[in-house]
């Protein structure tokens, strides 16, 4: 089983570790923060086992033995249940855990091969369970021989919990096990059964004896079953219940045998119907390698499950519902479905069409245009991504850096659901990660600091995502000491970066030089920040994707950095209002109204500037063909139409001469010929083929 | 096999070599190398971009791709004129991105070899003369042959578009 002909599993086994890490750390920090594992435990449980199989099965030995071990503390906490435990102790090894798993994930990932040892982290996660044990050890005492595992002894410990006075292999059973017929890989299939029962069960004797070298025992294994012989002292019951948890299953008949004498117990019909569950199938994609396990709690939901659905319909097997594609040609097919779009208008408003009576065609027509916008929907939000994931990231952080530095943070997210594309995503993580660190490192004060200060002890990190004037933003705002405007001046003295005399330097220059290479107003430098290489890789980092970085300090009040990514590749909702023969488009976000002038009064000062009284207030009119000095033959304000934006909080009246509508628009980047543009975001495609030019109404509140 | 291929290429490289795309602006015919075009298209609407230079016309939608587009008799400080079904658009791809190029008309393609491309007089006798590469001689023709690079990237253009 060489890892190159075996590369659909790899990936699915790297894609799916990869989830259930992240899923681990976020139900660690989560009890972490309620201080007890109660909730997460059968979560934490199962999520350790399931790598521990797939990774065992893959033969990465060392990922399945560390798994192995989480397993055994978790299960130690789960059965028992010991009063005397220390969560953040727990947490921190199993975090050690999570991160080495990842490390040798994205090893293996990258073609390399994992091979790191464990065995250090292992020792101390025994070390834990050891000392858990002897801590608890009034109250409970039959399990303790079994848990110091030893790697090859084929008594496992959950066995041994309920039927510590039988001896090993008293039964011997024979199990036949038949594959539903669409779930390919059989043999990898009853590889994973065998590897299963070897936990719990002497294997005598298994056909097709060559499960995984032998091509032709797929087939045997289709027509005829698999026939597994095995030793162990569970009882029939428990044999059945778990090698039902076997994927794709269709059939399972378990024997009992004495003395070569066959006694028929049972025969089962099981028909894996949470396949067919849609909801679930990440769920299942997950369980594939899966040599379950499940605690009751669990088992007794399945049936429940399984009842649910009976249809019959054959859902390829789960593993593709995820691919990873190439952007450059996710690229290529919103370009293709943007032609398809101008290509459907020009052939359904076609000239040569005026005048002829077609209703078929256009119910035809009407059909296409419904499917293209469709399609049009869907290529939209391929590329699109919540940034709740790159969030949860950051809790791991600042938890990591607040027990190290002793001080305590806490993290609050806000608007996590934010869909940014996914180029924006992958560039956001490093830059974020960096400037939580400094908030915390340098922002965020001592407790003991903090009190003095009369703040309170506890240290406000604020993480928030949104989407204003069509930009998204993302805020980091701590309420720690802020910057030190005096030590960043005599630091960019020193660098020789202050060209202008220093009293002309506004608050903004003076804090924006933070971002300059090499620089770094902390003495003492710490593991997590102070070697000056932090902050111009995130400025670096974010405008790579065309971002910009602000920022923002009040001395003992706090820092806010503000990153700004543009529109690019964004899908906006937008209203597109006709200037001459130009078009422009406004992001509805920040459109408050649009409205028909009739007897509001329109004032105009010694300047020529106009404004406009709506409702009790003066607003300033811009109109758009002066300010881009366009023709048109509209200019009388009372032929046109006003549109109402906002930005943080100013008002401005935008006069255009009509209203074309609101849609959806991807917005492009203007080549780069022409990017510097005033007050123009980007370009977007009408669906008429017409290019409209999209307003950055921030700028045009800068240069108004 | 490769040796094949090799060959293959080497002459498909071999019959862009020499050859020029001419064009007409006014009385003169312009030539610029056929390994920078990537196609000709009629006119079509242009979206004007506001605040550019004149001869920056605005953009245009070329099959979804938004590219923009030079009036080259502008930016020959040139008179301007009305457009007609023989002014064309020719696309040209100038490192990695595309800029279309509004000429009067398009007139054919010739193969100019190097030995019969002169060097611009020194002395500038007009506006164009910084954006031509060489003269080209074709028996008593000559044609004009235009620095795609410098057409574009033009340091006052950079400037314009920076205001």
């Amino acid at each position: 089983m060489t890892h190159n002909n075996n590369e659909p599993m790899l990936e699915m086994f790297v894609f799916e570790t990869l989830q259930l890490m992240d899923q681990l750390e976020q139900s660690l920090i989560s009890s972490e923060k309620d201080s007890g594992f109660d909730l997460t435990i059968n979560e934490i449980f199962r999520i350790m086992h399931t790598v521990k199989g797939s990774a065992a099965m893959m033969m990465y030995d060392n990922i399945s033995e560390l798994a192995h071990s989480i397993e055994d503390l978790f299960f130690y906490l789960r059965e028992e249940k010991p009063d005397k435990i220390d969560t953040t102790e727990i947490t921190d090894i199993v975090l050690d855990g999570v991160d080495f798993i990842k490390n040798e994930v994205s090893k293996i990932q990258n073609g390399f091969t994992s091979n790191e040892n464990a065995s250090g982290l292992i020792k101390k996660i025994n070390d834990i369970l050891i000392n858990i044990k002897k801590l608890n050890t009034s109250s409970k005492s039959k399990l303790d021989t079994n848990y110091v595992k030893e790697n090859n002894n084929d008594q496992k410990f959950y066995i041994s919990s309920e039927n510590v006075n039988k001896s090993k292999g008293e039964y011997k059973y024979e199990a036949h096990l038949k594959f539903a017929e669409e779930c390919e890989m059989e043999n990898i299939r009853a590889f994973s059964v065998i590897h299963d029962l070897k936990e719990v069960a002497n294997i005598t004797y298994y056909y097709p004896e060559n499960v995984i070298d032998n091509d032709t025992s797929c087939e045997i294994i289709q027509k005829e079953g698999f026939k597994i012989e095995f030793m162990t002292d569970l009882s029939l019951e428990m044999v059945k219940d778990r090698l039902s948890h076997t994927l794709f299953l269709d059939k399972l008949e378990v024997y009992l045998k004495n003395d070569d004498e066959i006694e028929k117990f049972e025969t089962d019909q099981i028909y894996n119907n949470d396949l067919y569950n849609e909801k679930n199938q990440i769920k299942e994609v997950k369980e594939i390698f899966l040599d379950d396990f499940e605690d009751k709690h669990k088992d007794n939901n399945k049936p429940v499950l399984n009842n649910q659905i009976s249809k019959k319909t054959v859902v390829p097997s789960g593993k593709q519902s995820v691919i990873s594609v190439n952007i450059g040609k996710l690229d290529m097919l919103m370009d293709l479905v943007g032609e398809l779009v101008i290509s459907e208008a020009m052939v359904t408003q076609n000239p040569d069409l005026i005048g002829l009576q077609l209703d078929s065609f256009h119910k035809a027509a009407r059909q296409l245009n419904k499917i293209t916008n469709e399609l049009q929907d869907v290529v939209m939000s391929i590329r699109m991504v919540p940034l709740s994931s790159t969030f949860q990231k950051m809790n791991r952080i600042v938890r990591d850096m607040s027990k190290k530095l002793n001080k305590s943070v806490e993290l609050k997210i806000l608007g996590e659901e934010t869909e940014v594309d996914k180029n924006i995503i992958e560039r956001i993580s490093d830059p974020l990660i960096h400037i939580i660190r400094n908030s915390i490192d340098h922002g965020i004060e001592e407790t003991s600091e903090r009190k003095e200060k009369g703040k309170s002890p506890l240290g406000n990190l604020v993480l928030e995502a949104k989407n204003a004037g069509g930009d998204v933003w993302i805020i980091i705002k701590d309420d720690g000491r802020g910057l030190d405007k005096e030590k960043i001046l005599i630091k960019a003295r020193e660098n020789g970066l202050i060209n202008k005399p220093e009293d002309e330097l506004s608050d903004d220059e003076i804090y924006s030089f933070i971002f300059k290479p090499g620089f770094s107003t902390k003495e003492k430098i710490s593991e997590f920040s102070g070697r000056g290489v932090g902050m111009d890789i995130v400025v670096k980092n974010i405008e790579m994707v065309g971002g910009t970085v602000q920022v923002n300090s009040a001395p003992g009040e706090g820092t806010t950095i503000s990153i700004k990514f543009p529109l690019t590749l964004a899908i906006i909702d937008g209203m597109t209002v006709l200037v001459g023969e130009s078009r422009y488009t406004i992001p509805t976000i920040s459109i408050k109204e649009s409205f028909k002038i009739k007897n509001e009064s329109i004032i105009e000062d010694n300047n020529g500037n106009l404004m406009i009284m709506v409702r009790g207030q003066a607003y300033p009119i811009l109109k758009l063909h002066k300010y881009y000095n366009i023709n048109t033959k509209i200019t009388d304000i009372k032929d046109g139409i006003i549109v109402m934006i906002e930005n943080n909080s100013r008002i401005l009246c935008v006069f255009a001469d009509a209203l074309l509508g609101e849609q959806q628009v991807v917005v492009k980047p203007l080549p780069k010929y022409i990017e510097k543009a005033k007050g123009i975001a980007g370009c977007t495609l009408l669906g008429d083929g017409n290019i409209s030019l999209i307003l950055d109404v921030a700028k045009i509140f800068m240069t108004f | 096999m490769s040796d094949i291929l090799q060959t293959l290429f080497d002459s498909e490289e071999d019959t862009q070599k020499d050859k020029h795309l001419t064009f007409i602006i006014g009385k003169e015919i312009y030539g610029i190398e056929i390994r920078h075009v990537t196609e000709i298209i009629g006119i079509q609407k242009i979206t004007e971009i506001p605040e550019m230079p004149d001869y920056v016309k605005g953009i245009i939608n070329l099959r979804g791709k938004i590219i923009p587009v030079i009036d080259v008799r502008l930016r020959f400080k040139k008179e301007p004129m009305e457009y007609n079904d023989r002014t064309c658009i020719v696309v040209v791809d100038i490192k990695d991105f595309s800029v279309g190029l509004i000429v009067d008309s398009v007139s054919e393609v010739v193969s100019i070899p190097e030995n019969d491309i002169v060097d611009p007089p020194d002395v500038s006798t007009g506006y164009s003369n910084k954006y031509i590469r060489g003269i080209g001689k074709i028996g008593d023709d000559v044609k004009l042959l235009i620095d795609c690079n410098k057409l574009i990237n033009d340091e006052d253009c950079e400037k314009l578009i920076q205001v």
